[in-house]
């Protein structure tokens, strides 16, 4: 039996999913679209069932990619659960009746049925199940109450007849059904809800964007440092670093093969960022550096997401990203990219148009630094002085605004504007924040592991048989003309194509002034992505996409290096 | 600077009303498209919408209709005829 767990969204339809489901869930996207689904197994009765997650959805008369996808999906199903938030009921109940007219069996789940109480809302629920003629349940999703009745009933959902109804009438058959079920009394504002009117407000909103932006990036800034420090480190140098050294000499300590699997040992002790080795840099990068921030990104932006203050930060954010050429939302995908460019980019799916993915993602691979370039930066450049950091946070920052008041202007299409709901603040679920989390760092690691082993191992390869040095040698007149760089500066910054974080390191050593550092530095972030967001890159915009972002890459760079160059020398 | 006076055959939009004033929709002045969306979402002629909100230089403006918030593009919103309490 498949099940669809249909509703508007934020009804709390994802969180009645996890409590439905466990921890075998899958999410995909539907073919040919950048929508995605969750799909998982319940047990109902003695047998099992699929339960799918459709998209949220308003309407069965499609307006958007989105909509239309959860309509296809319609006729999969034998019984939809029909999750409605019972605080707004009007409105929820459009859909209702459409599901009804389409002649599917359905229950429904009256979600959110305590905010009911505290919004001085009484619902008569025999009288809506006698008018709806199918089975309603009350449900609190984050509590777990009413769930198990909701799973006995499933059995029992029907399809009584309707006729079918024109817009018009169904909008009347609502308010007919809501006159009759629902009373309302007068109730003061919570604070709660001053909270959420205060939150998009011009003024106040954006003092509590940055507040809150600020104390997201310490939190997931702490949390990562801290694992990496206390967890995964020593994990990697106590127990991992003893089992290398020993394959080492069984491999002779030398060779080919020594060299691609492990890499430079000298002196008897592993350099896991710097080593090169699949086994030692290539499991280093990705789960000693890069999981850690994309763990403690993702429970962030989970708790964001669920709380409801996402939408809000979208709609202040909105008026300046349209003067680059990008709906509120792009706000998210920019902010991921903070930790890692990767899951920032995969994120540009949830813009609708493919102008405005391509801009976010392009801006986000040329002016967004990731965490691990971060502390690169702050660790070489904040050595000569805090304003040094301060010039290459910045550049990037002007690079980002310059770059889309070009691209909006430069790239063909058009940005829909912005109209979204926005939901109350909601107490978040842990159960559904968990597996949201767990479902993303899944995707992530079986997605990046391969990209970034293969990258590691090309970089040796490239080392290995001196094509850095030939590149280099080509490179060389550019860089300490335009950029006024030392000849050796070009390997790093070649190096930077691959690995950035590896790249500014090789900078240390090379005797640069403060000012030579910061226009490396800048020139290294906005110079190509490391070689995992090439490749998520070439995935999601194609060979064409790649090309065209490459070419504002180098361009952009080159300029901005110039500039600053001719400024600080 | 003195605000332009309005003449008399043109309606108050949801984009101009002011922060806190409720008014009736009267009409959605756009395609079929907007008017689905907007309907979708229970803005749709004949419902009480309040303004919650306006973001700087034509920004977003948010309005609650019933029970829910939704945050419009000042295009569209524009486009959304309201006739004042």
């Amino acid at each position: 039996m498949r099940i669809l767990l249909m509703g508007n969204p934020n009804v709390g339809k994802s969180v009645i999913f996890s409590r439905l489901t466990g921890v075998h869930v899958i999410s995909s996207n539907y073919p040919g679209t950048t929508v995605g689904y969750t799909q998982g197994t319940m047990k109902l009765g003695e047998g099992q069932a699929e339960i799918i997650d459709v998209p949220g959805t308003y309407t069965l008369e499609p307006t958007c990619e989105a909509e239309r996808i959860a309509l296809e999906m319609l006729p999969s199903g034998d019984v939809v659960v029909n999750v409605v938030d019972a605080t707004n009921l009007e409105r929820n109940l459009y859909l209702t009746l459409q599901l009804l007219e389409s002649n599917v069996p359905v229950v429904v789940a009256l979600n959110l049925w305590d905010d009911t109480k505290h919004r001085g809302i009484g619902i008569d629920l025999d009288k809506l199940r006698e008018l709806l003629g199918v089975p309603v349940i009350p449900t609190v999703a984050v509590s777990g109450e009413g769930i198990k009745d909701l799973v006995s009933i499933i059995p029992r959902a029907v399809s009584p007849p309707q006729k079918a109804r024109t817009s018009e009438e169904r909008w009347a058959a609502v308010g007919q059904i809501v006159a009759q079920v629902q009373q309302i009394s007068h109730r003061h504002h919570t604070w709660l809800e001053h909270m959420a009117d205060a939150s998009i407000r011009p003024l106040t909103g954006s003092i509590m964007a940055l507040a809150i932006l600020a104390g997201t990036f310490v939190a997931v800034r702490f949390i990562s440092e801290s694992l990496i420090s206390y967890a995964i480190d020593p994990l990697f140098e106590r127990l991992w670093a003893p089992v290398i050294l020993r394959l080492s000499d069984l491999l002779g300590g030398s060779g080919l093969l020594h060299d691609l699997l492990i890499g430079n040992t000298t002196g008897g002790e592993i350099d896991f960022p710097g080593a090169l080795g699949l086994l030692t840099t290539g499991l280093y990068v990705e789960f000693g550096m890069v999981l850690p921030y994309v763990f403690s990104f993702y429970l962030a932006l989970g708790l964001l997401e669920d709380i409801g203050y996402l939408p809000r930060l979208a709609v202040l954010v909105d008026t300046v990203m349209h003067r680059l050429g990008l709906h509120g939302y792009a706000v998210i995908p920019t902010l991921l990219g903070f930790g890692c460019n990767v899951p920032g980019i995969l994120a540009t799916r949830i813009l609708e148009s493919k102008r405005e993915r391509f801009i976010a993602a392009t801006l986000i691979s040329i002016a967004i630094p990731c965490a691990s370039l971060q502390a690169m930066i702050f660790g070489l450049v904040g050595d000569r002085g805090v304003e040094y950091v301060l010039m290459v946070y910045g550049t990037l920052l002007a690079v980002w605004v310059v770059l889309g008041l070009i691209l909006r202007y430069g790239v063909k299409g058009f940005t829909p504007e912005l109209l979204i709901e926005i939901p109350p603040y909601r107490v978040p679920s842990r159960q559904a924040v968990l597996q949201k989390l767990w479902r993303r760092i899944r995707g992530f690691v079986v997605e990046a592991t391969p990209i970034v082993l293969g990258g590691v191992l090309l970089i040796n390869l490239f080392y290995s048989f001196g094509i850095f040095d030939a590149i280099a040698d080509a490179a060389a007149p550019v860089v300490t003309t335009v950029l006024g760089l030392p000849k050796e500066a070009v390997v790093a910054l070649i190096m930077g194509f691959l690995r950035k974080d590896v790249a500014l390191g090789l900078m240390a050593p090379l005797d640069m002034t403060a000012g030579q550092l910061v226009v490396g530095s800048v020139v290294l972030a906005m110079s190509f992505p490391c070689i995992a967001t090439f490749v998520i890159l070439l995935r999601e915009f194609g060979l064409r996409g790649v090309l065209k972002a490459t070419a504002i890459m180098v361009a952009a760079s080159l300029i901005a290096g110039g500039i600053l160059n001719l400024i600080l020398s | 600077m003195t605000e332009k006076p309005r003449t008399d055959g043109e309606r108050l939009t949801a984009a101009r009303m002011a922060t806190g004033q409720s008014a009736t929709v009267v009409e959605i002045k756009g395609g079929q498209g907007l008017v689905n969306r907007l309907d979708a979402l229970g803005i749709r002629p004949g419902k009480r919408i309040t303004k919650v909100s306006a973001a700087f230089m034509h920004g977003p403006v948010v309005v609650r209709v019933d029970r829910a918030e939704v945050a419009i593009g000042f295009g569209m919103a524009r486009k959304i005829a309201v006739q004042p309490d």
